[in-house]
C-alpha cells in the first residue's frame, strides 16, 4: 500500500515542474481557440478529450485560417499518431477491466510517458497515471481560463516555459539512454527528426524517428 | 454540425483510440519478445525526436532561438547533479532571461 501511494505520487512529483508550463500553454490554447472562432465550450471539450497540446494548437490554427475539416483533422491526427505506437509499447503495464484500462490510457501524454520510464522501454503504470492526473486538470483548467479570462498570463514563451518541455525530455533521455543500442537509437532518432523538420508536416519527424525502433526487430 | 465541432469530435475520437489501442486490446499481456526488443528503442528514439522538434522546431522549419540556451542550461544543471525539477526551472529561467534582453 505504501509503495502504491508512492508510485502515483512519484509520477506526479516528477512531472510537477511542468505543471505551470502545461497550465499556461492551456491558457494560450484557450485564447487561440476563441480567436479562431471555436466558441467557449468546444475548446474545453477538446482539451478534455484530445488532451494533446501540439495537435490542438495545430487544429485551432487551421480553423482560424479558414482551412477545411480534413486539413484540421489531418494535421492533428498526424501529430498524435505517435500515441498509437506508444500505447502498444506500454500495453503490458495496464491491468484491470477493459473500461478501467480505457480511462487510464487517456492519461497518456508525452510527459507522463516520459517520466514513468523505468528502463528497457518499460513504464510504471502508476507513475504514468499520477503524472497524467496532475497534468490533465492543469491543461483543461488552463484552457477554461484562457477561454473565459483571455490572455491573463501573457505569452508563456516570454517566461521561457516553452523550453521546459525539451529540457524535461532531454534530461530523461540522458538518464535513460545507457545501452549501446539505446544510444544509437537516440542519435538516429534525433538526426531523422532534424532532417525531416524543415521538409515534412508537423508530426512526421517524430513518427519517422520512432520507426527507427523497428530496426531493433532485426538487430541483436 | 459546425466545422469546429466536427474537428473536436473527429480529433478526439482518433486520439482516444490511439491512446487506448494498446492498453484496451493488449493490456496486461506480455508482448512477443521481438516486439519488446523493438519497443526498448522506442523510448530513446522518440525522446530524442521530441527534444529536437521542441527545441528547434518551427513551422516546417528549423528555428534556432532562446530555447537552445535553456536546454543547454538544463544540461549543465544535470551535469552539476541538480535534480530534474531544478534543471527544468533553470531551462525556463535561462530562456526567459535571454528573451528579456
Amino acid at each position: 500500500m505504501q509503495k502504491t501511494t508512492r508510485s502515483y505520487r512519484e509520477g506526479a512529483k516528477r512531472v510537477a515542474p511542468l505543471a505551470p508550463a502545461s497550465a499556461s500553454f492551456g491558457v494560450a490554447y484557450g485564447v487561440l481557440a476563441v480567436t479562431a472562432g471555436m466558441g467557449v465550450l468546444a475548446p474545453i471539450v477538446m482539451s478534455a478529450t484530445t488532451f494533446a497540446g501540439a495537435a490542438q494548437f495545430a487544429a485551432a490554427s487551421v480553423i482560424r485560417d479558414g482551412g477545411s475539416v480534413l486539413a484540421a483533422v489531418g494535421a492533428a491526427v498526424l501529430l498524435n499518431a505517435r500515441y498509437l505506437a506508444i500505447s502498444v509499447a506500454i500495453a503490458p503495464a495496464f491491468r484491470g477491466s477493459r473500461l478501467r484500462r480505457l480511462f487510464e490510457s487517456q492519461l497518456l501524454v508525452d510527459e507522463s510517458w516520459a517520466v514513468s520510464q523505468v528502463g528497457g522501454g518499460r513504464i510504471e503504470r502508476r507513475m504514468l497515471i499520477g503524472a497524467g492526473a496532475l497534468l490533465f486538470p492543469c491543461w483543461v483548467g488552463g484552457t477554461a481560463l484562457g477561454v473565459f479570462g483571455g490572455d491573463v498570463l501573457g505569452d508563456p514563451k516570454r517566461l521561457g516555459l516553452d523550453a521546459a518541455f525539451p529540457a524535461l525530455f532531454l534530461v530523461l533521455l540522458i538518464t535513460l539512454t545507457v545501452s549501446r543500442r539505446a544510444i544509437i537509437a537516440a542519435v538516429a532518432g534525433g538526426l531523422i527528426a532534424l532532417a525531416l523538420l524543415p521538409i515534412t508536416p508537423a508530426g512526421v519527424p517524430v513518427i519517422a524517428a520512432g520507426a527507427v525502433c523497428l530496426a531493433g526487430l532485426r538487430g541483436r | 454540425m459546425s466545422t469546429t465541432w466536427l474537428v473536436v469530435l473527429l480529433v478526439g475520437a482518433f486520439t482516444i483510440a490511439f491512446k487506448a489501442t494498446g492498453p484496451v486490446l493488449l493490456g496486461g499481456r506480455e508482448l512477443p519478445s521481438r516486439m519488446t526488443d523493438a519497443f526498448e528503442l522506442l523510448a530513446p528514439s522518440l525522446l530524442a525526436a521530441l527534444v529536437v522538434t521542441q527545441a528547434v522546431g518551427g513551422k516546417e522549419a528549423i528555428v534556432l532561438d532562446a530555447r537552445l540556451v535553456g536546454v543547454a542550461a538544463a544540461i549543465v544543471a544535470v551535469r552539476l547533479r541538480a535534480p530534474l525539477i531544478v534543471a527544468i526551472v533553470v531551462a525556463a529561467v535561462a530562456t526567459g532571461l535571454v528573451r528579456a534582453l
